[in-house]
């Protein structure tokens, strides 16, 4: 298959060979799992049971609220014995409410919808309320909830279902296991997909790095006529969707639009597994593969974790810290977010725990800019980061905006090839966020008027009614006067 | 077990930094300084190390002055870099004061005065030059024959040292026009460029070196490996150096071809003079240069097409100096107006229009 | 009776003559650049910027006496619009960031009276008489006149504190003295 190339990127030092010959072992149930209602992008779910219920492996804990939005369900049957406010397994550190569920170690399954025994006789719209109820969302890392991005197939027409298999941060192989170990599942997930979106075609990509996965996707696909499996060149950022769809189809989706308005939808390969439980058997979403790595990790491992298992069970299955560690990471290196408490519980979108030591973070103090323009040449979306970030050191958000801020998909390339130690997507990220904050002032301040103007409208409207009530009362009386006066 | 979180990903660095880019381009500068300081005797040597020194000096001075870190400033090496550079394109046998000054012009005020490291608009080491050069023509425009170390017309260490330090009349004696300069001399006096050019140093002498001029522009051929090097470890890129010597070499072919009476011709305007220098070394300056691709080739064209002007029209006879501090003018224009495309936008920043797709 | 009316009704009349022929050729040009201004203010005459009101406030920023960070509930937000209306440089030490501010009833104090009720300009307020109140928190706007209303001092002001959706990476450096 002809490949277009893509515009910048990098080439970090990947290190997966730390686990990519680890084959996918299961955790233990822990005893007591944590399940933050919103682990998707998106309304929160709402809780739907109370403290003291018992529930069995696979009941909705929390519903979806709204149409972006996904449930919560029990990874094993036991107690609901707290929901409150914790830490959430966010960089902030900020409290989420959190089900807290105590196993019973029977991991007793409830009742489940029964498995579509031929989804492709089946409507798209049953797919789709199949995957939703499942509680799936996109695995790479977004957690975009699936049937939302499944239902794109309405005001599109598609061609391509693209799968993302690149994985391009360093040091994760959760997709490279399992596509190598449920190469199947993950094939049948994606024509199940494919089904729904009305997209004749599957492309699988997945980057040269990988060739177990790819020989063994080959060989899982080669029944399938329209599944093809295509290598695509090593290349942080590869796996990024708009990168990823240009350099298997060319097309470059225009700033502000979805890749689906240029024919393609790109779903993650364990995405299309969990489809594949959700339809054929009617599980929903319990657990992920999650790539536990780097050399603060004693034994480093794939794992298959039940959702709401706290961070430290999984440190301590994989061995525990090794010596000095200076970073403790959820996701990859370059795109995941500090944890800040290890009590925190693995969610939908942790790919992987990294356990980073000084050497593998490499962070220095941060020097003058000398203008390199490296970050300008390998920015994959073209933009200047060295000018975006003097603009924001001055405070001058509205003018980075201007130049590109918000095309920014902080693939953290530019930070991490700056030579003065630039952090360069920090000023981003705080830049996003900071206008964010600004935009929601804004609309306060046209709420607050808006208020103003009608209370102050009701008052008059209060007023004038006074005013008429005394002066039919006045022209009563004196209608009364008259009356007294003629008689 | 809390951990407190000061700074968003991403959580790895490539093994790059300010010193590792210097030391590669000194690295570069290595091969040509040493045969400089060869082909032109003790002299040659001192003047390189009284410029280096004082820049290094300097700096640190500054550096105390305005109250910053001297210690791990000066390790980033770009200090060492401004006095080399300058001591580059200085005569070989300059006298010490007039180093000197140029390095005060060079640090104190083309660089500190702005900020320090990265905050200046012009480059450090042509302001240095350029100041002295119009302040001093006289020792700025003695260059020497050269000598190599261990020739009979090479100076002995101590004689060297009067040369550099004192003054010495064997200076004169020595003395002879550069290249360029003796063809600007000869055209003034009548002379067509056609014939002076027989009698100027041939373009084997002017790679290799073997005849007078600034310290670094007369061993073209070491200078432009230097360069090839600098490429191949990706520390700069081709898109300056083509474009001002491509644009160099097009505009002396194209109108020697018209006038050789009044024109050099391409290749004469690419190895004479600083103009691989320039082009790989002088011009690339992180600092003053644009940081996009298409904004590095216009700024180069703008360097190749001013040197042009300045060598074949102006009173000086080498203009790549000038030509590059004029161009650093230019270069937060170039910035501003050039500027990659952005994905999914057109040139403009507009988003680009869907080809296809919708229903 | 009939004089005594016939009286007043001509003062009346003339006094209005001479009011309209007074609107109709003394009357000052509303200033426009003022007028702008005070469109881009909240509009609930709070006065924590120290004038009267928003109008008042506009008039001086229009001359040039008032600092564009001062209204308060208009946040950074609006200083930041009014300062690129006026062509002038938001100094940030000029604005005090005080972070966004919510009021906020203390029940065991709040005797029910309805004073901070009616002084609300934004409807932020709940509550009827001899009832416990209590704030709207997506509707205040932190203008503060509750807080003086109230007479048994049982409104204070919070800052309002970060949540998962608000939240933001700080900028770099903001810790460290750089």
């Amino acid at each position: 298959m002809k490949l277009f190339p893509i515009k910048g990127g990098i080439h970090p030092e990947y290190r997966k060979e730390l686990t990519s010959e680890k084959p996918i072992v299961a955790l233990p149930i822990p005893s007591v799992l944590y399940l933050p209602v919103q682990q998707h992008m998106g309304a929160a779910a709402s809780t739907v049971v109370k403290v003291g219920d018992v529930v069995l492996k696979g009941q909705m804990l929390a519903r979806g609220q709204g149409v972006v939005s996904a449930p919560v369900h029990a990874p094993t049957s036991g107690k609901i014995v707290e929901i409150a406010e914790m830490t959430a397994p966010h960089p902030s550190g900020l409290p989420m409410l959190t089900i807290v569920l105590e196993a019973d170690g029977k991991d007793q399954w409830a009742d489940l919808p029964a498995p579509i025994a031929d989804p492709f006789a089946e409507s798209t719209q049953v797919i789709r309320a199949r995957v939703g109820e499942s509680g799936i969302v996109g695995l790479g890392g977004a957690t975009f909830p699936s049937a939302v991005k499944l239902g794109l197939g309405d005001k599109n027409k598609l061609e391509i279902l693209l799968l993302n298999g690149a994985e391009c941060e360093p040091y994760l192989t959760c997709d490279d296991r399992v596509m190598r170990e449920y190469a199947a599942e993950v094939i049948d997930g994606a024509r199940i997909m494919a089904h729904a979106l009305g997209a004749p075609q599957v492309v699988i990509a997945i980057e040269d790095n990988k060739p177990q996965a790819t020989e063994a996707m080959r060989k899982a696909a080669s029944a399938q006529p329209n599944v093809t499996i295509v290598g695509v060149p090593v290349q942080y950022p590869m796996g990024a969707e708009r990168h990823l769809t240009q350099a298997v189809t060319g097309r470059e989706t225009p700033a502000r639009k979805l890749t689906a308005d240029v024919g393609v939808v790109v779903h993650n390969v364990a995405t299309a597994r969990a489809i594949h439980h959700a339809v054929r058997f009617g599980r929903p979403l319990l657990s992920r593969v999650v790539t536990v790595s780097g050399h603060g990790i004693k034994e480093p491992k794939n794992i298959e974790v039940p959702l709401g298992t706290p961070i430290n069970d999984l440190l301590g299955f994989c061995g525990g810290i090794n010596g000095q560690i200076k970073r403790l990471v959820s996701g990859g290196p370059m795109m995941g977010q500090p944890i800040v408490d290890t009590a925190v519980p693995v969610v939908k979108g942790t790919s992987g725990v990294l356990a980073l030591t000084g050497d593998e973070v490499n962070e220095r103090p941060t020097q003058p800019c000398i203008r390199c323009g490296t970050c300008v040449s390998i920015c994959p979306c073209g933009l200047v980061p060295v000018e975006m970030a003097a603009l924001i050191r001055n405070e001058r958000l509205e003018e980075a905006a201007a130049i590109g801020l918000q095309d920014c998909v902080s693939c953290g390339s530019c930070s991490y090839i700056c030579p003065s130690y630039v952090p360069l997507v920090h000023y981003f990220n705080y830049a996003k966020g900071r206008l964010n904050a600004l935009d929601r002032e804004r609309r306060k301040t046209e709420q607050t008027k808006a208020l103003v103007e009608a209370r102050n409208a009701r008052l008059e409207r209060v007023a004038q009614a006074k005013r008429d009530a005394a002066a039919r009362a006045k022209a009563q009386s004196q209608n009364s006067d008259v009356n007294k006066a003629d008689a | 077990m809390r951990i407190a979180v000061d700074k968003s990903g991403p959580f790895t660095h490539a093994p790059t930094s300010v010193s590792r880019t210097m030391t590669l381009v000194l690295a570069a500068l290595l091969p040509a300084t040493l045969y400089d300081i060869w082909l032109f005797g003790w002299p040659a040597a001192l003047m390189f190390l009284v410029t280096v020194l004082s820049c290094v000096g300097l700096e640190a001075m500054c550096l105390y002055l305005s109250k910053r870190p001297v210690g791990p400033t000066l390790a980033d090496g770009s200090a060492v870099l401004t006095g080399w550079l300058l001591a580059m394109s200085m005569p070989p046998w300059a006298p010490w004061w007039v180093c000197f000054v140029a390095a005060v012009f060079a640090i104190c005020l083309a660089k500190h005065a702005f900020g320090g490291l990265g905050q200046n608009v012009f480059n450090p080491a042509m302001v240095g030059r350029i100041a002295v050069l119009v302040s001093f023509p006289l020792q700025m425009t003695t260059f020497v024959r050269p000598a190599p170390l261990g020739s009979a017309g090479s100076p002995g260490l101590i004689d060297s040292i009067g040369i550099i330090f004192g003054h010495s009349a064997m200076l004169d004696s020595l003395s002879a026009a550069s290249a360029l300069g003796y063809i600007k001399t000869e055209l003034s006096r009548g002379i067509p460029v056609s014939q002076s050019i027989l009698t100027a140093p041939d373009l084997t002498s002017l790679a290799l070196g073997t005849h007078a001029g600034s310290f670094g522009e007369t061993s073209a051929f070491l200078i432009l490996l230097g360069g090839l090097f600098l490429i191949a470890k990706r520390v700069i890129s081709w898109h300056i150096p083509v474009a001002v010597m491509g644009t160099l070499f097009l505009l002396g072919t194209v109108f020697s071809a018209i006038n050789p009476d009044r024109f050099t011709p391409g290749t004469f305007q690419l190895l004479s003079g600083a103009t691989i220098l320039g082009a790989f070394f002088i011009a690339t300056d992180y600092v003053t240069s644009p940081v996009s691709k298409s904004g590095q080739l216009v700024y180069g064209f703008g360097i190749g097409f001013l040197t042009w002007v300045i060598r074949t029209f102006a009173g000086y006879p080498e203009g790549m100096a000038f030509a590059v501090l004029l161009m650093n003018a230019l270069t937060p224009i170039i910035d501003h107006h050039i500027r990659p495309r952005a994905f999914g936008r057109t040139r403009k920043g507009e988003p680009l229009p869907l080809n296809r797709g919708n229903k | 009776m009939l004089i005594a009316v016939g009286g007043l009704a001509a003062m009346g009349v003339t006094l209005g003559a001479l009011l309209g022929v007074a609107a109709r050729y003394l009357a000052v040009e509303a200033d426009p650049l003022e007028a702008e201004l005070q469109a881009m203010l909240p509009g609930s005459q709070c006065g924590q910027c120290g004038y009267v009101g928003c109008q008042q406030f506009a008039a001086a920023l229009a001359e040039g006496h008032a600092s564009v960070a001062a209204c308060i509930p208009g946040g950074h937000a609006t200083a930041e619009a009014l300062a690129k209306r006026l062509g002038v440089s938001l100094d940030a030490s000029d604005h005090v960031e005080t972070g966004p501010m919510v009021a906020f009833v203390n029940e065991d104090l709040c005797i029910g009276c309805l004073r901070c009720f009616n002084e609300c300009g934004t409807d932020a307020i709940v509550g009827a008489a001899k009832q416990v109140h209590t704030v709207i928190a997506d509707v205040c706007h932190a203008c503060g006149k509750c807080v003086k209303a109230c007479p048994t001092e049982a409104i204070e002001m919070r800052p309002v504190l970060p949540t998962l959706a608000t939240w933001h990476w700080d900028k770099p450096g903001a810790h460290t003295a750089h």
